[in-house]
């Protein structure tokens, strides 16, 4: 490819990401839609300022999936993954298992002989690892009961796609495929040899996650070059999808496994953050390259078909979810997250089913079907998770509530409290003014939430705090205090707008995760902010100084005096920290204040706090009796 | 045996020299309790039900303080006004302190010819005890003359020893019931002997 163009090709796509890409988050779809729709404008059909060279793209861009199980690995400690392994497989095999089996049972039904429908079947059973935890990451979803289910069936269809493909070729009707389809150079050695050299492999994996690589990334990280570190990082996974890719292994398992090894070292989070905005960029690369094969003329010819068969294929992938996860005890909410959030077919469909192309399994056309639907389930996945956000989550509250409040979302009685978020934070100021006899209306948007503490007697109400007239019907009108208990800073600067805004008689408490968001929330009007760990590590401080013989009244008003003087700081850098220079000195300033401060009361303890009993200038003043 | 209960409040007892030594003088015994409110309640949050208890257990009560502006230190103030509920240590029903014996053991800096009309405080010490001794009675507790230590401001370690000593002895004597808390009675201190010689 010339210089000029990669240079134009880059152009298109960065230019098509950064249009599209905003334009989606605005509407509330998400990156991964915005990526695709990018590409979909970018590709052969629509624009086509790029052609065939999509599924070039593609593949160099699926790195960025290798890149995504590596850093899933960091954050899975093995002993985590060990805890994980009976619902991978319980909850993963079973989903592979049913759906294929259908699936198979459709295409023989639609006359297919039985080697096509099995590859078939097994190519569109996986789910896209890409879409799906890129969204589930997006919507702070990963650690939700349903999140988990869906990381474990994923990570085990990233399993399954070694077996898959290494039967594939046993499927092999014709002998259309030639010996150059074999990609791996150990495939000509004896089956003893070729299962050695995977398990070698795997432990050359481990043994160097343990052995080799952090004592390199600690010379790197000692020579201090920033770039360096970054390079490094991509050589570890580069070489491990390589050394993956000989061995005939799925390069993303590999990474993952080399993650897991790594995600106990000190240079875990280095890693993370060095690799995140790699990652990122690499799959926004994928999901336009998916946007831009997707194949319109093929649709526009058997639009019925094609949109038929994909409708199909995820009712029958939603059910198969739906009743695993009954089966493993999901609650409702979760059920609906986890089912519809799977639905798709993923990018190992595009990888199998060019091998199924290479082994001459199917018929071309099968096979551009296939992919037209893989890549169509994909486009739609990001609406199923705002229709499952949007229509679903809210129906399941109204659903459960009808025979107690013929409207539940319509705040009938308004209290002088709404307190926003019902998580610990939340919980606890509820459960405090509740025992103190003050009932407060809280907003929640998590659906088993809801209906479990509708059923503990909390006046709780379903919706997105943020919303205006969500907030006029929760009472805000009427109340007095509004306590914001949400956890993202985003949401709170936004809640603050909608509250200062609409509702300016309101006296706003809101929760702040460190004091830059206290800045943030100041810069908003709001006076009342409370950073979260601020009065925790005092206290923890206050323990300690007992531990060095302080008295405990003399720590804890040490402690009382140090939030006093903390909260001011905090106000007085919020008001001076727009003008850069001015931001440095005073920081400066504050700190100095504040270490004089202490300074002072740890000299002149006995004049700030003690009664001056023993104090030499009331000696001096009323003389000895000596 | 006597049971007795030490109910302790400085604020800055760790930079305190007379009432720590007096407190190591304190016999280690079982039924000797030294019961630290500012170390306990540094939030001033006092525990009712656990002061209650406390108070149920023994037979001798000692209120320890320094003598801060004629009184005591806040916190033992909180505790009168907490602890001592109605109905349960006086009003209608409030008979759990009865016969109980209760006096104030306070270290001053002023020294004895402060705490006299002619002095500087122009009050002597039973006169600033008036409220303790009311409360006590109305509890219906016996209240008896306060152990004092005056004149603390630039006290030579000898005598911070001595006074300790004393403290010691008083309180062991309490213990074993050799301590005649009659012979006290209309006294101005409870250790009128040791402070003629400190005076």
């Amino acid at each position: 490819m010339a210089a000029s163009d990669f240079l134009a090709q880059s152009t298109v796509f960065l230019a098509a990401a950064v249009v599209c890409v905003p334009l989606a988050k605005r509407l509330g779809l998400g990156s991964v839609l915005g990526y695709l729709i990018a590409g979909m404008l970018i590709g052969p059909f629509v624009i086509g300022f790029i052609g065939e060279e999509g599924e070039d793209i593609m593949h160099f861009a699926e790195f960025g999936v290798v890149i995504m199980l590596f850093l899933i690995g960091l954050e899975l400690e093995p002993g985590k993954l060990w805890r994980l392994r009976k619902r991978i497989l319980g909850v993963g095999m079973s989903q592979v298992f049913a759906t294929a089996a259908i699936i198979m049972a459709i295409c023989l039904a639609l006359g297919l002989v039985w080697q096509t429908s099995l590859a078939v079947a097994l190519a569109l059973s996986l789910s896209s690892t890409a879409i799906v935890l890129q969204t589930l990451a997006e919507k702070d979803l990963m650690t939700s009961e349903g999140g988990r289910n869906s990381f474990s069936v994923l990570l085990f269809q990233d399993i399954a796609v070694i077996p898959i493909l290494a039967i594939l070729p046993l499927l092999a009707i014709s002998s259309v495929a030639g010996s150059e389809t074999s990609k791996t150079p150990i495939e000509d050695l004896p089956m003893g040899l070729q299962t050695l050299a995977v398990l070698g492999a795997v432990v050359v994996i481990i043994l160097a996650g343990r052995f080799l690589v952090v004592p390199l990334l600690r010379v790197i990280a000692r020579s201090r070059v920033r770039e360096l570190f970054t390079a490094t990082a991509l050589l570890i996974v580069v070489s491990i999808a390589y050394l993956m890719q000989l061995v005939g292994l799925s390069a993303a398992l590999g990474t993952f496994l080399a993650g897991v090894i790594l995600a106990n070292s000190e240079y875990r989070h280095e890693l993370e953050s060095d690799l995140e905005p790699i990652k990122g960029l690499l799959l926004g690369l994928f999901f336009i390259a998916v946007g831009a094969s997707i194949d319109f003329r093929l649709i526009a010819e058997n639009p019925l078909l094609i949109v038929s068969l994909t409708v199909l294929l995820m009712v029958i992938k939603f059910t198969v979810l739906f009743v695993i996860g009954r089966v493993f005890k999901l609650q409702l909410g979760q059920n609906f997250l986890f089912s519809l959030g799977l639905a798709q077919a993923g990018e190992f469909g595009f990888v199998i089913f060019s091998f199924i192309t290479q082994l001459g399994i199917a018929e071309s056309r099968v096979i551009s079907i296939g992919m037209a639907i893989v890549a169509l389930s994909m486009t739609i996945t990001p609406f199923l998770f705002i229709l499952n956000e949007k229509v679903i989550q809210p129906r399941l509250c109204d659903g459960s509530n009808r025979d107690e409040e013929i409207e539940a979302d319509n705040v009938e009685e308004s209290n002088q409290v709404i307190i926003a978020g019902f998580g610990h934070f939340g919980s606890t100021v509820g459960r405090f003014l509740r025992a103190n006899g003050v009932e407060a209306t809280f907003l929640d948007n998590d659906p088993d939430r809801v209906n479990f503490l509708r059923k503990m007697g909390f006046k709780v109400y379903f919706g997105d705090a943020t919303r205006p007239d969500f907030l006029l019907s929760a009472g805000a009108d009427k109340a007095k205090v509004f306590v914001s208990a949400l956890d993202s800073p985003e949401k709170n600067e936004r809640l603050a707008e909608s509250l200062t805004k609409f509702f300016p008689h309101l006296e706003i408490m809101m929760r702040a995760s460190n004091r830059y968001d206290a800045y943030e929330l100041f810069d908003k009007g709001l006076t009342n902010v409370y950073r979260e760990s601020l009065d925790t590590s005092v206290k923890v401080g206050v323990d300690v100084l007992r531990r060095f013989g302080a008295g405990a009244y003399t720590a804890t008003r040490a402690g009382q005096k140090f939030l006093k003087y903390d909260e001011e700081a905090v106000r007085e850098l919020a008001a001076h920290r727009h003008d850069e220079k001015e931001y440095i000195s005073r920081a400066r300033e504050t700190i100095a204040l504040q270490e004089r401060l202490i300074e002072r009361d740890m000299t002149d303890r006995a004049d700030t706090v003690d009664h001056a009993w023993d104090s030499e200038p009331l000696v001096r003043g009323f003389g000895a009796s000596d | 045996m006597r049971k007795v209960l030490i109910i302790f409040a400085h604020p800055r007892l760790e930079n305190s020299r007379v009432n720590r030594q007096l407190l190591v003088r304190v016999p280690a015994s079982p039924s000797v309790t030294i019961n630290d409110l500012y170390e306990t309640y540094p939030d001033f949050n006092i525990d009712i039900e656990r002061e209650k208890a406390l108070l149920l257990e023994n037979d001798v009560i000692i209120w320890h303080h320094p003598f801060y502006w004629y009184s005591s230190p806040p916190i033992l103030k909180q505790w009168i006004d907490m602890v001592l509920e109605y109905g349960w240590a006086y009003g209608n029903g409030g008979e759990a302190l009865r016969g109980k014996v209760v006096f104030n053991a306070i270290t001053a800096g002023g020294n004895a010819e402060a705490y006299c009309p002619d002095g500087y405080n122009c009050y002597t010490i039973p006169d600033f005890m008036r409220p303790f001794e009311q409360t006590a009675r109305l509890c219906k507790m016996d209240y008896k003359p306060p152990f004092v230590v005056l004149g603390t401001h630039g006290m030579s370690q000898e005598r911070i020893l001595s006074a300790s000593t004393e403290y010691g002895m008083l309180i062991e004597s309490i213990e074993n019931e050799s301590f005649d808390f009659e012979s006290v009675n209309g006294n101005a201190y409870l250790n009128s002997k040791l402070m003629g010689t400190l005076i």
